[in-house]
């Protein structure tokens, strides 16, 4: 294995687009380490990103959007008081994932990327409507963060490609999100299903809504389903219970010893009327 | 395979070290600086019993490179006592006996001395869910609780 510390993304793409064999950046290293370490992934190139200066940045643009950096952990995320009124729901997903010293390295784009489809994260960053930058060797394209995930353990990123920057949009007044896990425990475990959902009101009524579900798919999924059915509502118990049944609908999970699909399908319906709750609760300030 | 040349700041000292790019840093203070503190119970970030500080935030030594260590500095239990003195922590884990075995105790002291460092009145609840990640199969959790709680006390009424 070669390690790499390159002082741009343009040199990190270099390096990335002309390897062979396995290639995986580093970010964290939550995953390559663990990856690496119980011998299921040896990449034949490491490319460590956060040498990139700014990596660890997390700024606050003057239209109020966010522009994270990749190597942005999850306890800076969680330290940084002003992220946290903004998208409550993203930064308490993030805050999820693992112990205390995994979250002195965990990233929100090693999360995307491991690719995992209970990644807590994930169903956070699609209701928020987050963008990442992808930098590879044609240049630089912004795309919604839905296009990243294609697969358990698999990304739509080309050889060569990485993520660069994640966007966040600026929160606007009359906005919340929230997210929320089921789990056996109640610490460090994996997600059996996830949920996240960011909406904006006007007055009492729902103006938008964004739902996504993490673990009931082979990849995070979007329900534009259950968004519709609290749209131009108040939130309602029958707004609820269609917005259940939309959840429920839109699960294909897997059968394993964390849940079975019956059980799968029921939580995410409990789950997205629990997180939509909190998050108009939150809209409602 | 070709080794890496890396530079470093543990425990206030400048050490630097040849490493092979698989090895961690867990392996790097062990098996090449004798730094033998930090312990390996998962390997995999389960159980904190290999907690360090890297530029004072809490990690995992056993989910980081040793190549990634250049131009940090770095904490481990070493460091937490003077030639003389125990750590008002140290003292307490003897007092109230919040060990058996002892292989979870350095990540535990390092994980609990960052903490205090960071917020020098936490809640219970609060140092719960900040050792959540050092796993002991002995003690039941209780002792180790009570000895960080008092010593927060006691450091702040000391300050
Ligand atoms: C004890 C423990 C508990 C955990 N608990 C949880 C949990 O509760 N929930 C959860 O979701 N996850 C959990 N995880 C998994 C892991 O911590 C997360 O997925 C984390 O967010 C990964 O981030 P990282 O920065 O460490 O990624 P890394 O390990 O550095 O990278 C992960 C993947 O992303 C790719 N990558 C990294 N950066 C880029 C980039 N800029 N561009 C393109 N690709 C990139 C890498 O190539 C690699 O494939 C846990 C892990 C451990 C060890
Ligand atoms: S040895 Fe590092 S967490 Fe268990
Ligand atoms: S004292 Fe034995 S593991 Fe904690």
């Amino acid at each position: 294995m070669q390690y790499h510390t390159p002082a741009t993304f343009g040199d990190a793409v270099a390096i990335a687009s002309g390897a062979e064999g396995v290639t995986r950046f580093l970010a964290g290293g939550t995953d390559v380490l663990v990856q690496l370490r119980s011998d299921l992934v040896e990449p034949d190139n490491l490319i460590d990103i956060k040498r990139v200066p700014g990596a660890s940045d997390i700024t606050k643009n003057p239209d109020g959007s966010w522009t994270l950096g990749v190597a942005a952990t999850g306890a800076e995320m969680s330290e940084h008081a002003e992220l946290g009124r903004d998208w409550p729901g993203l930064v308490e997903a993030m805050d999820l994932i693992g112990s205390t010293q995994v979250q002195g390295r965990a990233t929100l784009t090693g999360n995307l990327c491991n690719g995992s489809p209970a990644a807590d994260s994930v169903p956070a960053m699609f209701a928020a409507g987050v963008t990442v930058s992808v930098t590879g060797p044609d240049g630089m394209r912004q795309v919604p963060v839905e296009q990243i995930p294609a697969g358990p353990g698999k990304t739509n990123l080309a050889k060569g490609e990485l993520i660069s920057a994640v966007h966040v949009p600026a929160r606007r007044a009359g906005g919340g999100d929230a997210y929320l896990r089921f789990i056996p425990r109640t610490e460090m475990d994996i997600a059996v299903v996830g949920c996240g959902v960011n909406l904006a009101l006007n007055g009492d009524t729902i103006t938008e809504a964004r739902v996504a579900l993490g673990a009931v798919a082979p990849t995070v999924v979007m329900v534009p389903d259950a968004a519709a059915a609290i749209v131009g509502t108040t939130l309602d118990d029958a707004a609820l219970a269609k917005l259940s049944e939309a959840a429920a609908a839109a699960c294909n999970p897997i059968d394993d010893k964390r849940g079975t699909i019956a059980f799968r399908t029921h939580v995410a319906g409990v789950l997205a009327r629990r997180v939509a709750r909190i998050a108009y609760d939150r809209a409602k300030g | 395979m070709s080794k890496i040349h890396v530079t470093t700041t543990i425990n206030g000292d400048e050490v630097e070290f040849l490493c092979d790019p698989r090895e961690t840093m867990l392996d790097v203070l062990r098996d090449r600086l004798g730094l033998t503190g930090a312990k390996e119970g998962c390997g995999t970030g389960d159980c904190g019993a290999c907690s360090v500080t890297v530029d004072d935030r809490l990690v995992c030594s056993c989910l980081m490179l040793g190549a990634e260590a250049e131009g940090k500095e770095i904490a481990t239990v070493e460091g937490i006592a003077t030639e003389e003195k125990l750590h008002p922590l140290q003292k307490r884990f003897i007092e109230y006996a919040a060990l058996q075995c002892g292989v979870c105790t350095p990540g535990i002291l390092v994980a609990a001395k960052n903490l205090l460092e960071r917020n020098p009145d936490p809640t219970e609840t609060e140092v719960r869910y900040w050792l959540a990640g050092n796993l002991c199969r002995c003690t039941g959790y209780d002792k180790i609780i009570r000895a960080v709680m008092d010593t927060a006390a006691e450091m702040r009424e000391a300050s």
